[in-house]
């Protein structure tokens, strides 16, 4: 895998010395990478006596000898030649077409399964173990963290690199070996989970080659990214870079030491965690709350900094706060992850430390959650007259609560009632659904009239559409969540007058009942505001573009009436 | 070697941890407010808001 | 100033200079709070009654995790009068010794399992997993049917046995080579026991776990793996005081 690596990254080095009007030796190292990545696979597949091993083989010789048959087209046609004067925006666009696919797809999934905690007698099936909760669940929490959130990630931090940087993007071929990388990450770990193919560390699921593809798939990624801002034309990296790239570089270090274990073969699926019991708890939940706090916190500030103060027309409210912001933000958030396990047998003095951090966390989260807000500050109207920036907006305040519910769940009075409960599972969305959705769909209606030399989006009254019906169907889901939690919660601990536990366990059970309900319909409405989405930005697309390219300036800035 | 327990390699983490914290957390607000940086960052603010949504890499 | 600024040179230094500084903030909280863990008494000593799975729970436990038990089901009690009456005694570092990986979950959709492990009969497991509503009518558990009917793959027992012992687990080469034979044997009552309880313990469960003596099933594997969960450590005789969490 060593070798892999050290392949990809003299790929883009000498991509960026190479000059540009010779053969792209990007593309040659590309098209050897997926050569020797077929061979490897079909060898791999071949040699092994383990069933699932295979099926994820047979994929993997499916993937990479489709892309060699079309990296051999392409070569021969010479379309892989770039161009330094012009941005690379089709990866860009085939992002946004991946994000709302995986967003419909994530949020579809998350439907069914609260549908089958509500209605387990219609949504299950005895003979058919691969639809069964334990296994959607990861599938939806994946589909939704690392498909929709990841692929969102990736579009934008691409489009914004060029943008503040003034440069094309590095590494030639290499960033749609980024994307498709990352297609086949999700395609195998989604596959592995409903084959029952996992390591069970939550938001870890996928097994030990899948994560070893997405290290070889991660190093890319930097490698374009930063190879994009060594050829930067401003002095300065603007400070949404700054977010994006604590997102790569922090990703990369907990994927890694979190998912160190050791194979049963060579030629197996399963493997076995180096760490056990408390380290590996530790360990795990380390990796799961940085997860929170890189990947989907950090990385979507960066989304921030960028589309709203474009989309406002207006800089950032204070850019020294920013950078206080982005320093006191990563040093933080690092520490927390001991609060997910309180009164457990990790020591005392370690849930603390996360415990004190976790609160800490809330100066730095509303540091930045004002930030972002009061960019506004002088067109407040905007909120009115752009359901894209109220979009965004309202992504800020979802923000501004999930970070002050979580340090609030992370002191370990309220911990011990919350901890196990749909209390966390409500926290969890309000963040996902209000923040992270919402400001990556902002940044999705931002990007697709630019991307596509649109002059704005097919219609406004859809996205006002989206906006209230989300909104609606947030709401619902985290007030039923917040109701049944602390009702379990309460439930569990409640004594009767003889000194008895009050309720068995599975009357806390029946007693969710209409909760569920609700929490599915309002997982319902959301998945309805972006399948509106899709429909609005397909449409968008498919509009006759203007006459005349040199007047697309900057048309969807103006707010359309 | 017999100087590493637990309880030696906890107190040094949570010494050092609240040092090299402050530590940090100084150094980014030196930084953020350093005079000189103003004029740096007040360009900087401006980047997102240059029209650059076409696909022509500007000069 | 300017003619400084464009040269490429310091454009790298720039964005390699602040990888290093996002590399050196992040990884501190993770060196502080984790490091130690590993010079942890507690932790890493070990508790009376403690030992390996035997190859027929480890097959178990690898069924629980592959149809995501943990996703539902907890196993940590904490020191919490509520939940040690409902579950037990709370759970020690070192019942989750040899866990590669741990399985202490996250959420309660259903209650915690860390000491299920003789609560219920055999057949009751059985029953419950292949239909939970016929016991239990108020649960929103999946069902688990196919289970009984899958044959039980044994011929990755013994990689799976060493490869554990690569991580740290305490198994012998006697226990990897025997792998296979303990398997059938723990699933069979009229098979001779005494090599098998030599290498895991007395107290060891021997018996036909899903109630069909014919086939040795995931069922099977399954059942003995949540049989055994939490029953290791003897509490009677247990000291907490040496044993601080």
């Amino acid at each position: 895998m060593a070798n892999v690596i050290r392949t990809e990254s003299l790929g883009i080095m000498n991509q960026s010395i190479a000059g540009q009007d010779r053969a792209p030796l990007d593309a040659l190292l590309l098209y050897a990478f997926t050569g020797l990545a077929a061979l490897g696979a079909i060898f791999a597949t071949a040699f092994s006596d383990d069933r699932l091993f295979r099926f994820h083989g047979y994929l993997l010789i499916g993937a990479f000898v489709l892309a060699f048959g079309v990296l051999t087209v392409a070569l021969n046609s010479g379309r892989l030649r770039s161009s330094e004067s012009h941005y690379s925006d089709g990866v860009i666009r085939a992002g946004v077409i991946a994000t709302m696919f995986w967003a419909v797809v994530g949020l579809l999934v998350g439907v069914v399964i609260a549908a089958q905690l509500t209605w387990p007698n219609l949504l299950y099936f005895p003979e058919h173990g691969w639809l069964n909760f334990g296994r959607l669940r990861p599938l939806h929490t994946s589909g939704v963290i690392f498909a929709f959130g990841g692929n969102a990630l990736i579009a934008t931090s691409f489009y914004v690199v060029q943008r503040t940087s003034k440069a094309r993007l590095a590494g030639g071929a290499w960033p749609w070996f980024v994307f498709w990388g990352y297609q086949l990450f999700i395609v195998l770990a989604a596959t592995g989970y409903l084959a029952g193919i996992t390591q069970s560390r939550e938001y870890a699921e996928p097994e030990w080659y899948v994560d070893l593809w997405l290290t070889v798939v991660w190093v890319a990624y930097l490698l374009v990214f930063l190879g994009t801002l060594w050829k930067r034309k401003e002095p300065h990296i603007y400070v949404a870079n700054w977010f994006y790239l604590a997102f790569i570089v922090t990703v990369a270090l907990l994927h890694v030491i979190n998912n160190l274990a050791m194979p049963v073969g060579a030629l197996h699926h399963r493997s076995y965690s180096l760490f056990a019991g408390v380290q590996d708890a530790l360990t795990q939940w380390w990796y799961g709350h940085n997860a929170v706090g890189f990947f989907l916190t950090a990385g979507f500030l960066g989304m921030m900094y960028y589309f709203v103060p474009k989309r406002a027309e207006r800089p950032v409210y204070s850019y020294r706060l920013s950078i206080v912001h982005f320093w006191s933000l990563i040093f933080i958030y690092i520490w927390a992850g001991p609060h997910h396990l309180h009164y457990t047998a990790l020591p005392q003095w370690a849930q603390t430390l996360g415990m004190t951090f976790s609160i800490m966390l809330w100066m730095p989260s509303w540091g930045g959650m004002i930030n972002g807000l009061m960019t506004l500050s002088g067109a407040w109207d905007k909120l009115r007259t752009d359901p894209v920036i109220r979009m965004m907006v309202v992504a800020i305040a979802f923000y501004g609560m999930s970070t002050f519910e979580g340090p609030l769940m992370s002191i370990r009075a309220v911990n011990s009632l919350s901890h196990y409960t749909d209390w966390t599972i409500g926290h969890v969305h309000s963040g996902a659904l209000g923040w992270v959705g919402f400001i990556s769909f902002g940044a999705m209606y931002c990007m697709v009239p630019w991307l596509w030399k649109k002059d704005s989006l097919y219609s406004n009254k859809l996205v006002e559409w989206h906006f209230w019906i989300a909104t609606t169907g947030i709401l619902l889901y985290i007030c039923a969540m917040w109701v049944s939690g602390i009702m379990e919660g309460l439930m569990w601990r409640e004594y009767t007058s003889q000194g008895f536990l009050a309720n068995a366990f599975v009357e806390t059970v029946a007693a969710k009942h209409v909760e569920n309900i609700i929490r599915t319909v309002g997982g319902l409405m959301y998945l309805s505001g972006a399948l509106i989405m899709s429909y609005n930005l397909w449409r968008t697309i498919r509009l006759p573009s203007p006459a005349s390219q040199t007047a697309v300036t900057a048309p969807a800035l103006i707010p359309a009436e | 070697m017999s100087a590493l327990t637990y309880e030696t390699v906890a107190r040094f983490a949570q010494q050092g941890g609240t040092l090299y914290f402050a530590a940090i957390f100084a150094a980014g607000v030196v930084y953020a407010l350093w005079p000189r940086n103003s004029e740096t960052f007040r360009r900087a603010a401006h980047l997102p808001l240059e029209k650059d949504e076409d696909n022509n890499v500007q000069a | 100033m300017k003619s400084v600024w464009n040269k490429h040179g310091v454009l790298e230094r720039r964005s390699i200079l602040l990888t290093v500084a996002i590399l050196l903030v992040v990884s501190v909280g993770g060196l502080v709070e984790i490091a130690p863990l590993f010079y942890l008494e507690s932790t890493i000593e070990k508790v009376e009654g403690v030992r390996p799975y035997t190859p027929l729970e480890l097959a178990g436990r690898d069924i629980y995790i592959r149809e995501g038990c943990y996703t539902c089901h907890s196993q940590m009690i904490r020191p919490l009068r509520d939940e040690v009456e409902r579950y037990g005694h709370y759970s020690l570092a070192a019942e989750s010794m040899y866990d590669h990986p741990f399985q202490w979950g996250s959420k309660r959709t259903g209650p915690d399992l860390a000491r299920v492990g003789g609560k219920y009969s055999d057949a009751w497991h059985s029953d419950h997993l292949i239909d939970p509503r016929s016991v239990v009518p108020e649960s929103v558990m999946p069902p688990y049917a196919f289970l009984a009917k899958k044959e039980l793959e044994q011929k990755d027992v013994e990689a799976k046995l060493a490869a554990m012992t690569k991580v740290g687990v305490p198994y012998t080469q006697g226990m990897i080579d025997a792998a296979q034979a303990d398997l059938r044997t723990q699933a069979d009552p009229f098979a001779s026991s005494r090599d098998f309880r030599g290498r895991y313990g007395e107290a060891v469960l021997q018996r036909d776990f899903d109630g069909d003596p014919a086939r040795l099933t995931e069922m099977d594997a399954l059942i003995a793996y949540l049989q055994m969960l939490g029953t290791l450590v003897d509490f009677s005789t247990y000291e907490a005081e040496e044993n601080l969490r």
